[in-house]
């Protein structure tokens, strides 16, 4: 095995921690910072963002050797806006209320740099397995950060979780954590919590 | 004249007022990762205007000129983002045979203009809007633009100005930067209902 190739091990916990999307590499930040207003929409999110992850991780990993340098990116983005279609296409008939409400938010899982950067650094060097279980990591990290995020930010700004009440009566809800200084704000402090308890300084953007 | 107080509406509400960066969240990789110093910041806010008003033009064409009338909407998402990897190839081109100064700075960026999200974003909410005027269409591009740059120099001359605060040494770097966009968008939500 060559120095760049990753195990599935290493592919897992960096998906999962090491490399956590979001907090450690600060990318896909804009599905993060517009869905989490609430907990459903970032479940379902996430759940896109996995299936698209691992089905282009798969196209990226069977076509690794016949990419020209300066042609791949077209590539990767082309295999991703096929999935996200077919991730599009499969809201907007099952779950259209959904859809509805994340509206070009899907669209823009193409544009999400974490597909690209996946794509790009794992599978791009690796077999099938190692890049599926890559993406399928990466996607569950991404789906833990923003679903952390979205519960923070629909208790506070509506006292409910899925719908069901969980704070006291007397709680006030926060109109603000629902609008675009919500996201922004809990995301910074999230993410200066995580540099906190790590003792590591990180992303120097 | 009140066709023209309309389109100069559409422009101001699209710059300052649904500014796609604050009020949708859109392009936040680069603002947050471009935003160190002003110069670039500009330089940044210029290419994807530039990028933004030649595709959010063009996929208006072809939707309305071909995909609509031939039945072909599934395969939106594919066109639009071939005709923005074009443009973006055209621009790094561009930059780099008279600009290498600036090409060097963008580095890895100048490419990452493909998956900003503002101008994939501007595209599908042309689409989503309903947006049938082609002129309509080219100011809501251009000034999506001009709002992005707007957004990335006002944060890179704030940033400029908290390297030398006195910042807790948990949240150097991104956390400070994503705190103080989102205050940044609180001033901006004064805007909010001036115009529809």
């Amino acid at each position: 095995m060559s120095e760049n190739q990753t195990t599935v091990g290493k592919a897992i916990a960096g998906g999962l921690w090491t490399e956590i999307p979001v907090l450690r590499l600060m990318l896909g930040l804009c599905p993060t910072l517009a869905v989490t207003t609430g907990v459903k929409s970032a479940l379902t999110m996430g759940l896109c963002v996995i299936f698209v992850l691992v089905c282009s991780n798969l196209a990226v990993s069977l076509m690794r050797n016949l990419l020209k340098p300066h042609l791949r990116i077209i590539m990767f983005t082309l295999a991703i806006a096929a999935f996200v279609t077919i991730a599009d296409m499969y809201l907007r008939a099952f779950q259209p209320e959904m859809s509805e409400k994340l509206g070009a938010y899907i669209p823009l899982i193409i544009v999400n740099c974490i597909i690209i950067c996946r794509a790009e650094a794992c599978a791009a060097k690796n077999g099938l397995l190692v890049s599926a279980v890559d993406g399928a990591a990466m996607g569950v990290g991404f789906t833990i950060v923003l679903c952390f995020l979205a519960s923070i930010r629909e208790v506070l700004a509506t006292g409910k979780i899925f719908g069901y009440p969980v704070m006291p009566d007397s709680f006030i809800p926060l109109a603000a954590m629902a609008m675009p200084v919500g996201a922004f704000v809990s995301l910074g402090l999230l993410l200066g919590a995580v540099n906190q308890l790590t003792g590591k300084k990180a992303s120097t953007l | 004249m009140d066709y023209a107080v309309g389109l100069a509406l559409t422009f101001v509400s699209i710059v300052v007022i649904n500014n796609l960066v604050f009020t949708k969240f859109l392009g936040t990789c680069p603002y947050l990762g471009v935003s160190g110093r002003f110069d670039t910041a500009f330089g940044m806010g210029l290419a994807v205007t530039f990028v933004t008003t030649l595709s959010g033009t063009l996929t208006w064409l072809i939707d309305h000129l071909f995909l609509v009338p031939a039945g072909l909407e599934v395969t939106r998402y594919v066109c639009y983002i071939l005709v923005i990897a074009g443009a973006v190839q055209l621009v790094e081109m561009y930059l780099r045979k008279f600009f290498p100064p600036l090409y060097q700075a963008f580095g890895i960026f100048l490419p990452l203009i493909t998956t900003n999200c503002v101008i994939l974003g501007l595209c599908l909410f042309l689409n989503q809007w309903e947006i049938n005027n082609f002129l309509d269409a080219v100011v809501l591009s251009f000034g999506a633009g001009i709002g992005f740059t707007m957004a990335i120099c006002i944060m890179a001359g704030i940033r400029e100005n908290l390297e030398t605060a006195d910042i807790p040494e948990c949240l150097k770097g991104a956390p400070i930067t994503l705190i103080t966009a989102g205050l940044l968008t609180l001033a901006f939500m004064g805007f909010a209902g001036m115009i529809k």
